[in-house]
């Protein structure tokens, strides 16, 4: 262990729930992406899923919200080291997406990708059984633009840079694809309690 | 014989991608190493520069941040990301300019512990997204201690004798508080939010201030290089694009 001479941190009181090397940012939400925050509207918004699939569909906004509605009540964790406690988002869980599309077997992996062109891969499982939504609102509210608003991907359990903002599609593929961060030498998965920040972690 | 075939990569149907131009190296970033403290300069009343020995320093682009971590007694740790404020070299030294934060638990420990001699951990340099190799016309636009990956730029900028057009700037409290204020050349254009000097008006970046930078476009245009706090990103990002910069050509370092 190298210790840093005087360092001694914050007081703190061990918290539950808050992996390692993350602190809490408490009602802080800081903003982290690499693009200009898109003007995109409601009415603009698209949401498609394709690649091994058995039938590509594109959902409006107005066909998105007529799916059964989800709710995520948890923390989530950004690779910059904050995390936040009890946030709740309101969407559609990404089951009812792939559901309408039915993956084919040879899907393993997916490319989510948002309307600026951002790229991120991850596991199909990662996608299915409850644990990743497409996410409208926060607290209740319209998601803010500069959070991903209108629309973004809602991955709790993986670092957030996996919840990709402004979500426009899932490409279902039989191989994994690294994206954004990913090529810029993030690591491929992501899972905060194992510390996959960047590869080789 | 075996044909090897991997399929195309998937391209999304949209313009903003990483440059494939810049080529990063991504060796260090899983390494933790030990850089020691060997100087700190002060440069304003609430940020310093703080110059590290780290002999195995794969070398960055400008532009480019790394990831470091203080680690206490009991094993705590605390790790934050900083932008690298030196130009790249040979020297086996990295800079790095930290403003002091209110109650921050990092720059605090900076700004009133840390002296020559001490030593923390580094692991990076990463992201190859908000670097300037030198090699196109770059607009740079920065707040506070935002001006940091953009300063690395005009430095290599200067050490290298680049002639590719070069534009700062800069946006800071008073002059009191501007970053490096006693290395800014014909390049740079600074904005003083709260106080200015005699004669100079006092306010916000404006579209006035953009006008005659973007006005002399060169050749193949500018690629334009945000950086601050996300409330100044976005400022900035959206005063560029209303001005016909082009959102593909604008990559934003936010600092959270
Ligand atoms: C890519 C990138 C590059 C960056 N480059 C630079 C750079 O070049 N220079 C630079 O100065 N910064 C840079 N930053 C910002 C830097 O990473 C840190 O966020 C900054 O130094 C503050 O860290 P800290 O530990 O001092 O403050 P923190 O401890 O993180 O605190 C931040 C704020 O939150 C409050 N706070 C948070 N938690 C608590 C708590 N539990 N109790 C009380 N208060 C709390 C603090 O009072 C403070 O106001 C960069 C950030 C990114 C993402």
């Amino acid at each position: 262990m190298n210790v840093t001479r005087g360092f001694t941190g914050r007081p703190r009181v061990h918290r539950p729930g808050l992996p390692p090397g993350q602190y809490d940012a408490g009602d802080d939400w800081p903003v982290l992406s690499a693009e200009v925050t898109p003007d995109l509207a409601p009415a603009d918004w698209t949401f498609r899923v394709d690649g091994l699939v058995e039938e590509d569909r594109t959902w409006t906004w107005e066909q998105a919200h007529a799916l059964p509605g989800s709710v995520y009540e948890g923390d989530i964790h950004c690779v910059t080291s904050w995390s936040k406690f009890g946030v709740r988002f309101g969407g559609v869980s990404v089951d009812a997406f792939l559901d309408a599309v039915r993956p084919l077997p040879s899907a393993t992996h997916a490319v989510a990708y948002s309307h600026t062109g951002y790229t991120t891969n991850l596991p199909l499982a990662d996608l299915t059984g409850g644990k990743a939504w497409i996410a409208f609102t926060y607290d209740g509210r319209p998601l803010a633009p500069e959070h991903g608003g209108p629309a973004r991907l809602l991955v709790p359990h993986l670092y957030f840079w996996k919840s990709a903002k402004w979500i426009a599609g899932l490409r279902l593929l039989d191989h994994d694809e690294p994206g954004f961060w990913e090529q810029n030498g993030y690591h491929a998965r992501g899972n905060p309690w194992e510390e996959q920040r960047y590869s080789g972690d | 014989m075996t044909e090897i075939s991997s399929p195309p990569a998937f391209t999304p149907p949209t313009r903003f991608a990483i440059p494939g131009r810049i080529a990063v190296t991504h060796q260090g970033a899983s390494v933790w190493q030990t850089a020691t403290l060997t100087e700190i300069r002060r440069e304003t009343p609430r940020a310093a520069t703080f110059r590290f020995a780290v002999p195995a320093w794969v070398g960055h682009v400008p532009g480019q941040h790394l990831q470091l971590r203080l680690t206490a007694e009991d094993g705590y740790t605390a790790q934050r990301h900083y932008s690298l404020a030196s130009a790249p070299d040979d020297s086996g030294h990295i800079e790095l300019t930290l403003d002091h934060v209110e109650g921050g638990e990092v720059s605090g420990w900076f700004h009133s512990e840390a002296r020559p001699g001490d030593r923390v951990e580094v692991r990076g340099p990463v992201s190859g997204f908000f670097a300037w190799p030198g090699d196109r016309p770059a607009l740079l636009i920065g707040a506070g201690s935002g001006v940091v990956p953009l300063m690395s730029m005009v430095r290599h900028h200067r050490a290298r004798g680049l002639d590719v057009p070069l534009r700062l700037l800069v946006s800071a409290r008073s002059p009191q508080e501007l970053i490096y204020a006693r290395e800014y050349g014909p390049e740079t254009t600074a904005v003083f939010t709260r106080s200015a000097p005699a004669g100079m008006p006092v306010g916000r970046m404006t579209a006035a201030h953009l006008e005659p930078l973007l006005a002399e476009q060169p050749p193949g245009g500018w690629e334009a290089y945000v950086c601050g706090s996300n409330a100044f990103a976005e400022h900035a990002t959206r005063l560029l694009v209303a001005a016909g910069q082009p959102v593909d050509r604008i990559r934003v370092e936010r600092f959270g």
